[in-house]
């Protein structure tokens, strides 16, 4: 490469390779002050919108707190203080996470927040919840006691009846203990990251009432190429 | 205080019941809910 050749920055260019096409997309999609941006719109100054955020710090808790007791062991979590803390914190974080996710649920659905091409991060927030649900009920079976063997039990009749019980076999201790510390909660924060990602693509929905910003700028930049068509 | 024993139930209606713990989290749920709705949000010092 001469020492001339400039490279291209921002999303106008023509790409000639595919982290070329990756880069103009993304740059395209999500310019960096959508995806960092500075201010809000006024209507996010409102308790109901701060049901999110609340989640996903509870969520960042509960994996902090999970490594920590993973990499203790369990008699640490078990018998000594330090470790029955953090144990304890995994517990009520996810008790939070669950609440907070509940009503953020809540606040959406009764402000159609589908509305304004959101739909993906509507069904992104679905999946999120319902991969929740599987790593919650994962973490419930792993306590070895009789409430997780209550709970294992009623369970696999559900698994079985379903006809998933022979790969998914919820009285497996061992088999539990894996999908509850890898694959659900890698699933969970992929799609968490890809929702919040949805979310600073499209903006933070607007109560029924309000103007959407987004569908405000994208009508006017529509009416401007009309326009420049026109003229 | 012995948590790993079954929670007493309130049976609201011949097959519908819930547990005491559950009812606590929904009404917590429902109570968070309208208090978001209504309660004023702060503003901060560059609030415009």
């Amino acid at each position: 490469m001469s020492a001339e050749t400039k490279v291209p920055t921002g999303a106008d260019f023509e790409p000639s390779t595919w982290t070329g096409v990756v880069r103009k997309r993304w740059l395209k999609n999500l310019p960096p002050e959508k995806m960092l941006p500075e201010s809000q719109p006024s209507y996010v100054a409102s308790w109901i919108y701060v049901f999110g955020m609340a989640t996903i710090v509870a969520m960042v808790i509960a994996i902090v707190t999970g490594v920590i007791i993973t990499l203790g062991g369990v008699q640490w979590f078990h018998e000594s203080s330090t470790g029955r803390f953090f144990n304890s914190t995994h517990y009520w974080s996810v008790q939070l996470f669950f609440l907070f996710m509940v009503v953020h649920l809540w606040g959406k659905y009764w402000m159609s927040a589908w509305r304004g091409k959101r739909a993906l991060t509507w069904i992104t927030g679905v999946l999120a919840f319902l991969t929740a649900v599987g790593v919650g009920f994962t973490g419930y079976v792993i306590t070895t006691n009789f409430n997780a063997q209550w709970i294992a039990f009623e369970a696999k009749d559900v698994m079985n009846a379903i006809g998933v019980g022979s790969v998914f076999n919820v009285t497996n201790l061992g088999q539990m203990v894996t999908f509850h510390v890898a694959p659900l909660p890698l699933a969970l924060g992929i799609i968490v990251v890809a929702h919040i990602l949805l979310v600073r693509r499209h903006g933070v929905v607007p109560p029924l009432d309000a103007i959407d910003p987004a569908l405000e700028s994208a009508t006017a930049a529509s009416t401007d190429e009309t326009e420049a068509v026109a003229s | 205080m012995n948590l790993d024993q079954p929670a007493s139930y309130w049976q609201i209606w011949d097959w519908i019941s819930v547990s005491i713990p559950n009812l606590i989290v929904i009404v917590v749920m429902l109570l968070l809910f309208v208090l978001a709705l209504v309660l004023p949000f702060p503003k901060g010092s560059d609030a415009e």
